[in-house]
């Protein structure tokens, strides 16, 4: 295989196991603040206990998040080195503030959310959580304002040629507002805030499934499934905007999104098929017109297709894009359903009495999180054969200095490293969640007067 | 071009990498220094409070080192791409241990048994140890210049990296870290862990004074060109001197038991070392061994003054609020670690 190849591949699998995670710290981070403000409202010990819980569980998300977030900030420049200096310039403004800015205040503060329950007054913590959860957002601010750069590229000029070409700011807020980041930032915050509100969800639908810590569990899932109900449905909206935005600026992805190939003719939506590249075909349950109607509010009009576009200036993946984009949406719709089933029979006051919905939430945590693997892989593949679109292609980004072998040592390395991490932050969660919400040292170890009666009764006979 | 206060940005960028870095091996140093001696405690419970001296700080400690990335891509890119893409082998070496490190610190508390213990104890205490050796290697090839060819891409072999000077500034770097550590420790602990630090201490100091004065002997005798700047202007050598004084103070200080000022003094130690470096890289950032006309300079590296103009704007606004909340955090967890049921 050659350097592009295992580049690509490298990036693309230290990234997707790097998303597990913060999307999680944020979604965690949002539920950890709503619980510790409502403890600080209301006094309610329960509050605190579920704030102590979840930040533990919200440690070993972050943790892994730096250690496998670091691994993406270097690997710019290790295997993309012509990358790194065509996008130096303008990327480089939005990478050193997310550090400056937004890692440094949630890793600041993390210390204190994490060790300090016991060190400072309860406000003090809270503020610290706040900063935390805040930090976490700005971060994702500023690195999908940098991806949507390379999406839809504003506020910058060309200087040199050839390989010697780079980009250079010339309007930081240009580049910041670009026709794609507010859409796109709205949908990842919302993605983040699904995949902590699910995990939640799940894990108080586990105990209550099991009989265990029944209150604070109730407590905690009513607030997650709000949450998950509000973000669920904000998603619809955030997501047709983000297409709308695709369809103007990025034309040749929202063809490959639909399997779309004919130049110029009505476009139709699928809801799940298979695309045939060399046949231009799809097959699949379709609304005829619908991408069509969709765009343009009419079933008629007709949307530019794959074949619109020279062949080296479209993505060559598209049944993975058609796919990856197709999983997204089915799995949107899912949550929707969901929780708005589920809150419905919060409102008739059945909520916890179904069991079998419970166990839907259960395994539920997983559609968030393959919901925003796939959004990403759609959205990178689709961007294809382009790192930056229309400027640089992914072929001509990569480093020259660095050997196939190289690459293949570090990929080899980190798939090593990564599924052992996997395995322990696995391992990890389920213990944290066996052991539950309560502290042993706060467990009321002394035996039970009824057992101890027991016991005396039996010696006696 | 533009300046302030008569520097132009490229060299204005220059400082604050420098500052960034220095601020790094300063706070990640003291993190690194604990790690490698880790294995020098036997107990269990010294063990846990060396942990806990660095739990609730490491992870900010490291945001250093994101940030002085993020400001070396962002400022000079050319610089960046070149050197990691050069040094691709040892950097992913580095990211390797960062991970291990993490994640030791992170799952070493989380089960009880013995076994499970130690294998985390170990993966900490190593990658401390190789990752203050790794940022020395780096240190030292950087000094000593590598075969960057057209467009400033590197033209060599990653086996040019494996050198005596690199590896001997890497084993400074360790032996100034575990100096720098001890000294941290010392102001964390108290008891018999104490007691055995101060003598891990001197020992952690001959070990610096014997690496750092090999290395000093080995660049002014082989590597000429790293001393021009301080010969060729009197007025400079007034650096390391200070440098040196700086560092003659620590075991002074240690001596009476000053762990406070010893470590004032470490830190200080520290950046001198650093601003010596900067002094004789200035303006070359990276010569190159095939031609100086592909030596990487401030000039050549650098983002437009653009660019520069607004990442200068946020590191004045954003460094005071780095180091308020750093020092805050800081003031939360100072004086003697104390384990209860949050720590590690």
């Amino acid at each position: 295989m050659d350097v592009e190849i295992l580049s690509r591949i490298q990036f693309a699998f230290t990234i997707s196991f790097h998303y597990i995670y913060p999307p999680l710290s944020i979604g965690l981070g949002l539920l950890m603040v709503i619980m510790e403000g409502l403890y600080l409202k209301t006094g309610n010990k329960e509050y605190e206990t579920l704030a102590r819980f979840w930040t533990k569980i919200f440690a070993l998300t972050f943790g892994i998040g730096v250690a496998t977030g670091i691994v993406m900030e270097f690997e710019f420049g290790t295997n993309w080195a012509t990358y790194s200096r065509f996008v130096g310039d303008v990327f480089g403004s939005a990478l050193a503030a997310e550090g400056i800015f937004a890692f440094a205040l949630e890793s600041g503060f993390l210390g204190v959310l994490l060790f300090g329950w016991n060190r400072v007054s309860s406000t003090v913590h809270f503020i610290a959580t706040l900063g935390v959860f805040l930090g976490s957002m700005f971060s994702a601010v500023w690195i999908v304002i940098a991806n949507s750069w390379q999406q839809t590229p504003t506020g910058y000029h060309i200087v040199g040629e050839g390989l010697n070409a780079r980009a250079e700011i010339t309007d930081f807020w240009a580049m910041v507002f670009n026709p794609s980041s507010m859409d796109r930032l709205w949908h990842v915050w919302q993605g983040a805030f699904l995949a902590g509100a699910f995990l939640v969800l799940s894990v108080h639908a586990y105990y209550l499934l099991k009989g265990r810590y029944v209150e604070i569990s109730k407590k905690a899932f009513k607030i997650a499934l709000l949450i998950a109900t509000a973000f669920s449905l904000l998603q619809l909206v955030s997501g047709h905007s983000s297409a709308e935005g695709v369809a103007v600026n990025q034309p040749a992805k929202l063809a490959a999104l639909e399997g779309h190939f004919d130049s110029l003719s009505v476009a139709d939506m699928y809801l799940l098929g298979w695309v045939d590249k060399e046949e231009e075909t799809v097959t699949g349950l379709k609304v005829p017109g619908g991408l069509s109607f969709l765009l343009h509010q009419d079933f008629g009009e007709p949307v530019k297709g794959l074949n619109y576009f020279p062949e080296d200036e479209r993505p060559s993946q598209v049944n993975a894009v058609f796919q990856f984009y197709h999983i997204m949406v089915a799995l949107g719709m899912l949550m929707i359903a969901l929780t708005v089933f589920a809150s419905f029979q919060w409102w008739r006051g059945r909520l916890f009495k179904q069991r079998w919905l419970l166990w839907a939430f259960v395994f539920a945590v997983l559609a968030p999180q393959i919901a925003n693997q796939a959004g990403w892989f759609a959205a990178e593949m689709g961007r294809q054969p382009w790192v930056v679109y229309g400027l640089l292609r992914t072929s001509d980004a990569l480093s020259k200095a660095v050997t196939a072998n190289q690459v293949l040592f570090s990929l080899i390395m980190f798939t090593i490293i990564y599924v052992v991490l996997f395995l322990l932050f696995i391992y990890l969660l389920n213990k944290k969640i066996k052991h539950g919400p309560y502290d042993e040292n706060l467990i009321d170890k002394r035996p039970k007067q009824k057992d101890m009666a027991k016991l005396l009764n039996s010696k006696e006979s | 071009m533009a300046t302030f206060l008569g520097i132009d940005y490229p060299t204005l960028w220059y400082l604050v990498v420098g500052a960034v870095f220095s601020g790094y091996a300063i706070l990640d140093g003291f993190d690194l220094g604990a790690g490698a001696w880790h294995l020098f405690f036997k107990k269990e419970q010294s063990r846990r409070i060396a942990l806990n001296a660095v739990g609730p700080v490491w992870d900010g400690n490291e945001v250093w080192l994101v940030i002085g990335g993020g400001a070396l891509f962002a400022g000079f890119p050319v610089l960046y791409a070149s050197l990691f893409s050069a040094m691709y082998i040892p950097f992913m070496l580095f990211l390797a241990f960062l991970i291990f490190r993490a994640i030791s610190i992170e799952f070493r508390s989380k089960e009880e048994m013995r076994w499970w213990r130690t294998m985390w104890d170990v993966l900490y205490s190593l990658a401390s140890i190789l990752l203050s050796f790794l940022l020395g290697v780096v240190l030292g090839n950087i000094l000593l210049g590598m075969s960057i060819g057209e467009n400033y891409e590197f033209a060599g072999s990653w086996l040019e990296f494996i050198n005596p000077y690199a590896i001997m500034v890497g084993l400074t770097t360790l032996a100034l870290f575990m100096m720098h550590g001890a000294i941290y420790l010392l102001m964390k602990t108290e008891g018999r862990l104490f007691t055995k630090l101060t003598i891990l201490l001197r020992q952690g100091i001959i070990f610096f004074i014997i690496m750092f004065s090999l290395t000093t002997l080995y660049t002014l005798i082989y590597i000429p060109h790293l001393s021009d700047d301080f010969k060729s202007n009197p007025a400079l050598f007034i650096m390391p001197v200070l440098a040196f004084l700086s560092i003659a103070n620590i075991p002074r200080l240690a001596n009476k038991r000053k762990y406070r000022s010893a470590f004032i003094f470490s830190a200080l130690s520290i950046s001198m070392l650093l601003i010596l470096v900067a002094i004789e890289l200035y303006p070359v950032l990276i010569l190159s061994t095939i031609d100086p006309a592909y030596n990487i300079t401030v000039y050549n590296a650098a983002s437009s003054e653009k660019s520069l103009g607004i990442m200068l704007t946020f590191a004045a606004v954003g460094v005071p609020l780095v180091l308020s909340y750093t020092f805050f955090v800081y003031k939360t967890f100072w004086g003697k670690v104390q384990l209860d049921e949050t720590s590690y």
